[in-house]
């Protein structure tokens, strides 16, 4: 009953940011209509980045306290994470096209951001060669945390190389900020999208926890 | 200082089984060889052309063969269970991961001063000028690789299809110290020489970041 | 050979192993009293090697407790007073014989390393071959090699995962008679056995598994011979 109440809340939420950012926030001055494609970018960007914050805490939990639930956990965060950032590399070049001219450039950013699709990519790679679920998890989260260590670095590494990167647009210095009716829409998607993470992230934990424990009764049905 | 005298005694446990049989040295320089001269069809290799595309070339050179040079540290002592013994007799089993990563970057580093004149015979690009600031390049950037990739030959040698899985795991990891080493590199052989501290800064502190990763969490790699 | 400080004992509550879905050792409960030397019988597959490695630290049990001596669990200072022998020969095969032993003298921090070296090379009749790579010796030669490594820093308890693997039968009598001379020395063995009744004579106790649980014990009254014959299957 509450996981369903919250799922309707979570489609309540998405729809409202889908509508705000079409109807309620203005179409930008230079770029236009395709601006508003930012609504989905960015908060993504950022709830992918709370997603694997999430699988980091869980790798690290598990190597101290050898729980599998932190295991599931674990994944279930990098799975979910991943989708977002699948998002954010989808949208990116939509948006990047008709302003720039093209799908695609290796601006420090966007860079940043496929180097990071492609260590969770590894994350999950690694998982699915393991058998064993105890060396899987804990083969696993030691990878998960150098690839977190990693982000950082990552970032520094390829903004130090391409300076030429065009300034953010929220945190940049006066004059280019946001309407503030562009901010509030951007508040309400990153909350939606953010909800949108929880639940799926539960959701999908729900299932690792049920593959665990049909292990365990199929362990039980073979020692009767 | 048991750390350090188990970590001498295990180095020369690995140069001693690497010199009997050289493998590794043998198959890293072939590569090296084949990789520098296969490039050599892609551009016309001429002193300017070779300036800007060299560093690039070269370090990806090293990159690869690293990741295949590697490959075996952790999988011999898969061989005859040699690595549970050693984690029996060892006091601090981070020992065993000094003695791999101080054995695979001498190794490495090997072969890079190896390659490094026939790079610059072949490619036209001078480089007895800048060696002391270059050896520092290359020794910032070869630990850097060595580090995370000792880690990462613990965990991909409990995997499946370990021979692929490492080089998946490890590139991702290492495009901080290709970007590092790359520009490093290039403003050293740049027409004015520069040797770009930030960036050996930069190497240093993924070293340091790395180092301090294999220290907290990779005995919990070595486990059953 | 003399066994340094006393001899360590082992108790197990409820321990457990699984891998994936195969359970490997199921509920094991028991005691092995210091100075005691145990022969564990049981098909392939038993669980006797899974037992020998959780035992010596290398693996950790899926639940259930293993205690070493006094320690709750089986800290790196005990790891140390353990002599282990595996399925695998634990050697290098690029190194000499004299290197691999040395090899291990030295992590182990054993101060008169050469001198000790030599002495297992002696007793184990391998002297002449020390400075030949073990890549080129027979089977038998590498277990007794693998034999005296796990003897090397005097241990104050052994885990034996099949020694008589490979040996000849003059190998087998060295081996019977090492054993026991350990065993006087106030040692704790437990070794698993695939027949070879002259390593079982060495046994003050046996016990069998089957199928990761324990099956049969001498302790309970039967004896030693019947609790290692291991039924045809």
């Amino acid at each position: 009953m509450k996981k369903n109440l919250f799922a309707l809340l979570v489609v309540l939420m998405l729809g409202w940011a889908a509508y705000a950012s079409f109807f309620v926030a203005p179409t930008e001055n230079t770029m236009g209509v395709i601006q508003r494609i930012f609504y989905l970018h960015m908060p993504s960007a950022i709830v992918a980045f709370c997603a694997f914050l999430v699988t980091f805490v869980a790798n690290l939990l598990y190597v101290f306290r050898r729980q599998q639930r932190w295991d599931w956990l674990a994944v279930s965060a990098a799975e979910v994470g991943l989708a977002y950032i699948t998002v954010v590399l989808i949208t990116g070049p939509i948006w990047a096209h008709p302003v720039w001219g093209i799908w695609w450039t290796w601006d420090a950013r966007l860079t940043s951001t496929f180097v990071l699709w492609l260590l969770y990519i590894s994350y999950l790679l690694l998982r699915t060669l393991i058998e064993d679920p105890h060396r899987r998890a804990l083969a696993s989260a030691v990878y998960g945390i150098f690839a977190f260590l990693d982000v950082p670095l990552v970032h520094m590494s390829i903004r130090w190389w391409r300076t030429q990167h065009p300034q953010p647009v929220l945190m940049g210095g006066p004059g280019t900020g946001l309407d503030s009716r562009m901010k509030i829409v951007l508040l309400y998607s990153f909350i939606a999208l953010l909800s949108l993470m929880i639940f799926l992230v539960r959701q999908r934990y729900e299932l690792e926890a049920m593959r665990g424990q049909a292990d365990v009764l199929r362990r039980e049905a073979e020692a009767a | 200082m048991a750390l350090l005298q188990t970590t001498a005694t295990l180095f020369n446990k690995e140069l001693r089984t690497e010199l009997r049989s050289r493998e590794l040295i043998t198959t890293t320089i072939v590569f090296i060889v084949l990789v520098v001269v296969l490039f050599s069809f892609t551009f016309d290799p001429t002193s300017t052309e070779s300036r800007r595309f060299g560093p690039g070339l070269l370090w990806l050179a090293f990159l690869f063969a690293a990741s295949l040079m590697l490959q075996p540290c952790f999988l011999r002592e898969q061989l005859n269970d040699t690595l549970s013994a050693v984690r029996m007799a060892s006091p601090d089993p981070f020992a065993i991961f000094l003695a791999k990563l101080a054995a695979n970057t001498m190794f490495l580093l090997l072969t890079e001063l190896l390659m490094l004149p026939v790079f610059a015979v072949l490619y036209n690009v001078p480089v007895w000028h800048v060696l002391p600031s270059l050896a520092l390049v290359l020794f910032s950037g070869s630990l850097g690789i060595c580090v995370a990739g000792t880690g990462v030959a613990a965990i991909s040698a409990q995997a499946r299809m370990r021979e692929l899985l490492l080089p998946l795991l490890l590139l991702p990891l290492l495009s901080p110290v290709l970007i590092a080493s790359t520009e490093a590199t290039a403003a050293l052989l740049a027409g004015q020489p520069v040797l770009r501290l930030d960036w050996v800064g930069f190497l240093a502190a993924f070293d340091l970041v790395f180092l301090t990763a294999l220290w907290l969490f990779g005995e919990f790699l070595l486990e059953e | 050979m003399t066994s340094a400080g006393a001899p360590l004992g082992l108790r197990c509550s409820n321990l457990e192993k699984r891998f994936g879905n195969f359970m490997a050792l199921r509920r094991l409960s028991f005691e092995i009293r210091p100075g005691e030397a145990v022969a564990l019988a049981g098909h392939n597959g038993s669980g006797k090697t899974t037992f020998l490695r959780i035992a010596a630290g290398l693996s950790r049990p899926t639940s259930g407790s293993l205690h070493v001596g006094s320690e709750d669990i089986i800290t790196t200072a005990v790891r140390m007073r353990i002599g282990f022998v595996a399925h695998q020969t634990m050697l290098y095969d690029e190194l000499t014989a004299e290197e691999n032993l040395l090899l291990f003298a030295r992590l182990q921090g054993i101060s008169a390393s050469a001198d000790r070296t030599a002495e297992l090379l002696r007793e184990t009749g391998l002297a002449e071959r020390r400075c030949s790579l073990v890549r080129t010796f027979s089977r038998g030669m590498r277990q007794r090699l693998t034999i005296a490594r796990a003897l090397l820093h005097a241990p104050s308890l052994l885990l034996f995962d099949e020694p008589g693997t490979g040996l000849d039968a003059p190998g087998i009598s060295w081996l019977a008679a090492t054993l026991l001379r350990v065993r006087q020395a106030g040692c704790t063995i437990l070794m698993s056995l695939h027949g070879q009744a002259e390593l079982a004579a060495v046994a003050t106790r046996a016990m069998r598994l089957e199928a990761g649980s324990l099956a049969a014990d001498s302790l309970s009254g039967e004896s030693i011979e019947s609790v290692l014959r291991v039924k045809e299957r």
